[in-house]
């Protein structure tokens, strides 16, 4: 038989694409699925699963109930709005400046404020662990050595006077020692977002600008901005997504066994002890879906408050 | 699309100047200072790498390297299977980053070249897939790992993660863009079957695409923390972070020796990733600029 050649140019497409259909069949679609499944069942994991037994909505109701979960909701949005405003805040006057006026040594400078981002997570939490702790990491040295200036140095004596802060080990100093880890993680990977859309702003606009005599804030606000709307809009979706599944900093840097490990318990880091700890497969996997549609909704949200212009534009639409 | 219409008139008249208007060392100096507080933290990984514990929490703090890294290095094989651990964060590594540049590179070709039905509908999912927080899939993957008795093996770690949507859309645009249809009819005219023309006339023109595609997947298996976390148990298989997270205990952790193996984890993406830092950031933000 002779091979018949337009069938074979048929099935190649098929052919070519087809290992990821099928490793994302097995490890992506269906225990997408059975997640469903399992969110409506209640078993013992050390019996096995025959024991399950359908429950319904129960595990939904449970978790949503429980007050743990509304402490790790908070505490997700708490580290969203604390880790993730800044960023951007940041993140996009210094991309305007760096696009203006930096040349020489810009792959540098760019490349310091992203080397956080490709770093390992436990690296960076192992670091910041030393460096926060209360006898005497570097920074409660340098709080320490600052008191011996002269003016400046009076009041944070008052402070050192009251014990320096137990970054953390202190509920109260805890969120805000991590929040600022999760900040430094990710500045860089703000900035080159924005940077990477300022360099496709046309060059004539500025040139006209400066000609009608506007400063760099009028050009920043008058131009940049509005142009940037819709890289805005794409960078505060990843930042709501990453944010709502924050797990790795504060899962390393405070350890779950210490009492304060509660003011920095994310809702994802609730799930996996739910699950792994307690061996609640059946309400870890309610919760999971709980986040899901939670994040969905701010998502939703962020497109209808400032994305509606955005949405237009090729750059959110992906 | 960028309307110039948008931009409002300026006004002719001096306006105030701005916070850094004609004191550029101003903004210099913070930028260059920002830059300098985000490295600062890793600098002091290596040099607390080379400070005995003791050393490291003294009053002031080192700032500067020391003469103990050679301990430090002893007391972590002494708690750790380091080399091992370290072994092990290549093998998956690797292992994903080989699979994902033969996969990922076959699925984009398959979607940048061929017309087929079901191409936009398949395409959606791929990219759909992207947008799957991870957490949703941790219990039942794990599930799934132990029904295969996949649980404690490598192969857990890397086969899950063999074609990543993010590489298959970088290779689908990268083709698209730079492999000449021409040159597929002519190596069809010659007689070659579709597969051939793939191995032999298209893989070695997406060299450039390959390369930033196998960063972007080395960097994220090497660092990768929660897989480990659900599947792997025995110490000896641990990746990397998994061991150096282990040996941080609630008291006696042995900071000299665990910043060294910190050190030691984060050298080799250093060094890549200075040699290699722009074709790295575009493509990690390829998906977002061009859509």
């Amino acid at each position: 038989m002779k091979p018949r050649r337009p069938d074979r140019r048929a099935l190649a497409p098929y052919l070519f694409i087809a290992p990821f259909f099928l490793l994302f069949a097995v490890f992506g679609l269906f225990p997408l699925l059975f997640s469903i499944y399992l969110s409506l069942h209640q078993w013992n994991p050390a019996e096995g699963l025959h024991t399950m037994q359908w429950v319904g909505v129960e595990n939904y109701l449970f978790a949503l109930s429980d007050p743990w979960f509304h402490d790790s909701l908070y505490n997700t949005l708490w580290f969203a709005l604390v880790a993730g405003v800044p960023q951007h805040l940041v993140a996009l006057p210094l991309a305007f400046f760096i696009h203006q006026r930096v040349r020489r040594g810009r792959n540098l400078l760019v490349g310091a404020y992203f080397v956080p981002y490709i770093t390992s997570s436990v690296a960076i939490a192992l670091i910041f662990s030393t460096l926060y702790s209360r006898d005497y990491g570097l920074i409660n040295a340098a709080l320490a050595e600052a008191t011996r200036i002269p003016f400046l140095g009076s009041p944070l004596a008052a402070l050192q006077a009251a014990g320096l802060p137990d970054w953390l080990g202190d509920a109260e100093f805890t969120k805000p020692a991590v929040a600022f880890v999760i900040f430094w993680r990710f500045l860089g990977w703000n900035l080159v977002l924005y940077l990477s859309a300022l360099q496709v702003i046309d060059k004539d606009l500025y040139e006209a600008a400066t000609l009608d005599g506007a400063g760099s804030w009028q050009q920043f606000r008058h131009i940049t901005l509005p142009l940037l709307k819709p890289m805005m809009f794409f960078a505060v979706t990843l930042t709501i997504i990453g944010s709502l599944q924050l797990f790795e900093e504060p899962f390393i840097l405070v350890d779950l066994e210490k009492g304060v490990s509660q003011s920095v318990m994310t809702s994802a880091i609730f799930m996996y002890r739910l699950a792994f700890s307690d061996g609640d497969f059946g309400t870890a996997s309610a919760l999971s879906w709980i986040l899901f549609f939670i994040i969905a909704a701010l998502t939703w949200l962020n497109a209808r408050l400032f994305g509606r212009e955005a949405q237009g534009n090729q750059h959110a639409a992906r | 699309m960028l309307r110039a219409e948008k931009v409002p008139t300026l006004r002719r008249a001096r306006l105030k100047p701005g916070l850094f208007q004609g004191r550029p060392w101003l903004a210099w100096g913070l930028v260059s200072l920002g830059a300098l507080l985000l490295v600062a933290p890793l600098y002091f990984t290596f040099v607390f790498a080379s400070h005995a514990r003791s050393e490291i929490f003294n009053s002031p703090p080192p700032l500067w390297f020391g003469l103990n890294a050679w301990q430090n290095l002893a007391l972590l094989q002494e708690r750790l299977p380091f080399w091992r651990n370290l072994g092990m964060s290549l093998y998956v590594a690797g292992m994903s980053t080989a699979l994902n540049l033969m996969l990922c590179a076959m699925a984009g070709y398959g979607f940048a070249v061929y017309e087929f039905r079901g191409k936009r509908t398949l395409f959606a999912i791929v990219l759909g897939s992207m947008m799957l927080p991870s957490f949703l899939n941790m219990i039942p993957s794990f599930m799934v790992m132990d029904a295969l008795g996949w649980i404690d093996e490598p192969r857990a770690l890397y086969v899950p993660a063999a074609a990543s949507a993010l590489g298959i859309f970088m290779m689908r645009q990268y083709i698209g863009s730079a492999i000449p249809r021409d040159l597929l009819d002519a190596a069809r005219m010659d007689g070659c079957g579709e597969f051939r023309i793939f191995w032999s006339v298209v893989l070695p023109l997406l060299k450039p695409a390959l390369g930033t595609l196998g960063l972007i997947t080395f960097i994220a298996s090497w660092n990768n923390f929660v897989a480990p976390l659900v599947v792997m148990r025995s110490v000896e298989n641990y990746t990397l972070p998994l061991a150096l997270r282990s040996m941080q205990a609630p008291n006696n952790t042995e900071w000299g020796a665990l910043m060294m193996g910190s050190a030691i984890a984060m050298l080799p993406l250093l060094i890549v990733y200075f040699f290699s830092a722009r074709r790295l950031v575009a493509g990690l933000t390829s998906g977002a600029v061009r859509g």
